[in-house]
């Protein structure tokens, strides 16, 4: 094993985990402040994805194509926030669970009718294309190298906003004692309407973003949207902070376990039967992962309520 | 009689007659799709005494399902190739018998849930929702990345399993089997919801601090809920690979879970009857609305919204009216 292909999966890792921190900002931002959990978050990312091919596909510029996964993804949720979630927030979580499940098909019969079932291709824009050497003479290909950038600087924004704006004032009042802040003058419902709308962008953006490296298909959002629900699991529900840890973790524990479990097992097994043994249990890590954490601490590693 | 006896008799007739009337008419693909209504509508009733009763939402029942499943498809494989499934500690041999085959896949999905359960029980509200998801899809990627059972393509089962005294090959004697199945797990769920556990159950599910005041600790009866409801879903997972002669990880996938929900959900949550009525709905929508559209999922994932926002009691909920107490 070369030193060079494992920091490549490193950063792979990190590619994943920085993705899936998009995903499940969104995801836990809306159930801190809504205290909703929506399973369309997944159908979102595929809007996202969708609208990027569609729109890099009619006009030949992926960033336009990215500006119109965010209006997209962003307009998809306020339509739904209006229509059918709003109606959801007082009610059990069983009830959530249904409509944001009747939602995915919806979506997902929808996108099918609208574009096909043969999955689009989205390139990544030529400036990216191609490799850059990192220092210790690695190549990396440049877009996920941006991917990670651009996720980094979307969680910092993320950060900022929640931490020094006026609105994220609001979010993290409307986290603690919504009565308190609608007392106060707040507008409530625009403020849910604004917090489901940029959780829906940011999984818009992250849908954009990895439709360029893998195809953009109906479903495509689903697997992305359950270790959403594992990293929020890992992290706390309702901590931001969290999110981004459990995503990390999460991204990194499954890369290199694709990589480091088969070759564990080569030494004890023959190669086929590591390799075998070595896929499966890695696609089983971060849900032991998950396990582990929530022996020790059954509400996540920053969650403060159950 | 009340109202909702009257209704649940009304379903049970109808789902027994429906087979009747088509096999003397020579339907005998009808006959295979009340199979159908009548497995889901068992696997219901296993979820439904998590879900209804205890109000615990299981988004991982997919696992049971699945793992009933494969415990057909294993056990048929190796028969069929004469390969022993384990040679120490103790000798097993695949075998084909319905009778061994399903306290296999009960015993089975019962351990997988005492094992999910234990850990996901620990947690409430959404954190259980998305860890038992989590567990499920787990068992899923392993089943898609373990090739030695097919692995994403699945396993098919060549002859279906054999019951003494029975051609289960038939449409008819194979409904017969999975009908008398249905009416011992219905059955069972009536006394159990009656017992002093079935009450503690539902009395812990309706006021948690309450059931602690007594003296009864609401982790261990639900968990024994949720094994029974595990074991029971497995049981119909085992007879759902029978049927289709196939068995593959899509009985694994979270969609399968979900569906699970949807009927017990469609025909009125803990409601004795309601997975059944449900399953029959469903069923005859897939069935119908597949006529109209090639995208039927559209119009039954607004249908199933308009259920949720407007209907919340599902069909036997719309027919009996409100439950007076639960």
């Amino acid at each position: 094993m070369s030193l060079i292909l494992f920091i490549e999966q490193i950063l792979n890792g990190l590619q994943f985990g920085v993705m899936l921190f998009l995903m499940a900002a969104g995801l836990t931002l809306v159930f801190g402040v809504m205290g909703l959990i929506n399973l369309a978050h997944g159908s979102l990312y595929m809007v996202g994805a969708f609208a990027c091919a569609a729109v890099a596909a009619a006009t030949g510029s992926f960033w336009l194509g990215l500006v119109a996964s965010l209006a997209a993804a962003a307009a998809a949720g306020v339509v739904v926030e209006v229509t059918v979630i709003r109606r959801l927030y007082r009610r059990d979580h069983l009830d959530q669970v249904l409509a944001t499940f009747a939602l995915i098909l919806v979506f997902s019969e929808g996108v099918r009718w609208l574009f096909g079932s043969f999955p689009l291709y989205l390139d990544p824009p030529a400036m990216l294309s191609g490799a850059v050497e990192l220092p210790g003479g690695i190549l990396y290909p440049a877009y996920r190298l941006a991917i990670i950038v651009a996720g980094l600087i979307v969680a910092a924004l993320l950060f900022l906003l929640i931490g020094r704006t006026r609105l994220g004032v609001r979010i993290r009042a409307g986290e603690s004692d919504r009565e308190m802040i609608a007392a106060l003058g707040v507008d409530i419902d625009r403020l849910y309407t604004m917090v489901f709308a940029l959780g829906a962008a940011l999984a818009g953006f992250a849908g954009a973003m990895v439709g360029a490296i893998q195809s953009v298909q109906v479903g495509m959002g689903e697997p992305v949207l359950i270790l959403a629900f594992v990293v929020i699991v890992i992290g706390g529900v309702g901590s931001i902070k969290g999110a981004l840890l459990g995503a990390l973790l999460v991204g990194l524990t499954d890369t290199l376990g694709r990589f480091l479990l088969p070759l564990a097992f080569e030494a004890v097994t023959d190669p086929a039967s590591a390799k075998a043994m070595g896929a499966a249990l890695a696609s089983m890590a971060i849900y032991v992962l998950m396990a582990a954490v929530l022996v020790f601490r059954p509400t996540g590693l920053f969650g403060a309520r159950a | 009689m009340s109202r909702e006896g009257w209704i649940n008799l009304a379903v049970l007739a109808l789902l027994a007659g429906v087979p009747l009337a088509a096999h003397a008419a020579g339907e005998p693909f009808l006959v295979t799709l009340a199979t159908k209504v009548a497995i889901l509508g068992l696997a219901g009733v296993g979820l439904n005494l998590a879900l209804g009763l205890g109000g615990l939402v299981s988004f991982g029942h997919a696992a049971f399902f699945g793992l009933g499943g494969y415990a057909t498809g294993v056990l048929a494989s190796h028969a069929l190739n004469y390969e022993p499934l384990m040679t120490e500690p103790f000798a097993l041999e695949g075998t084909t018998q319905m009778l061994i085959i399903w306290p296999v896949a009960i015993v089975l999905s019962g351990l997988a849930a005492l094992a999910i359960g234990a850990l996901s029980l620990r947690t409430s509200g959404i954190f259980f929702i998305m860890i038992t998801l989590a567990f499920a899809q787990m068992i899923y990627y392993f089943a898609i990345s373990w090739p030695a059972y097919g692995g994403e393509d699945g396993l098919s089962i060549y002859v279906r399993s054999e019951f003494p005294g029975l051609d289960t090959l038939s449409p008819l004697p194979f409904f017969g089997l999975v009908f008398a199945l249905l009416l011992l797990a219905l059955g069972l769920s009536h006394i159990l919801s009656r017992s002093r556990f079935g009450l503690a159950l539902q009395a812990a599910r309706q006021n948690e601090a309450r059931v602690r005041a007594v003296g009864i600790g609401p982790y261990r009866v639900r968990l024994v809920a949720f094994v029974i409801s595990g074991m029971i879903t497995g049981l119909a997972g085992a007879l759902f690979a029978d049927l289709n002669r196939f068995v593959s990880p899509a009985m694994l996938d979270w969609h399968t879970s979900g569906q699970l929900i949807v009927l017990v959900i469609l025909g009125g949550v803990g409601r004795l009857f309601g997975p059944v009525a449900g399953a029959g709905l469903y069923i005859l929508l897939e069935h119908n609305l597949g006529h109209f559209t090639e995208f039927w999922q559209l119009p039954f994932g607004l249908l199933l919204l308009a259920v949720v926002l407007f209907a919340p009691g599902g069909l036997i909920g719309v027919l009996a009216g409100r439950k007076r107490h639960g």
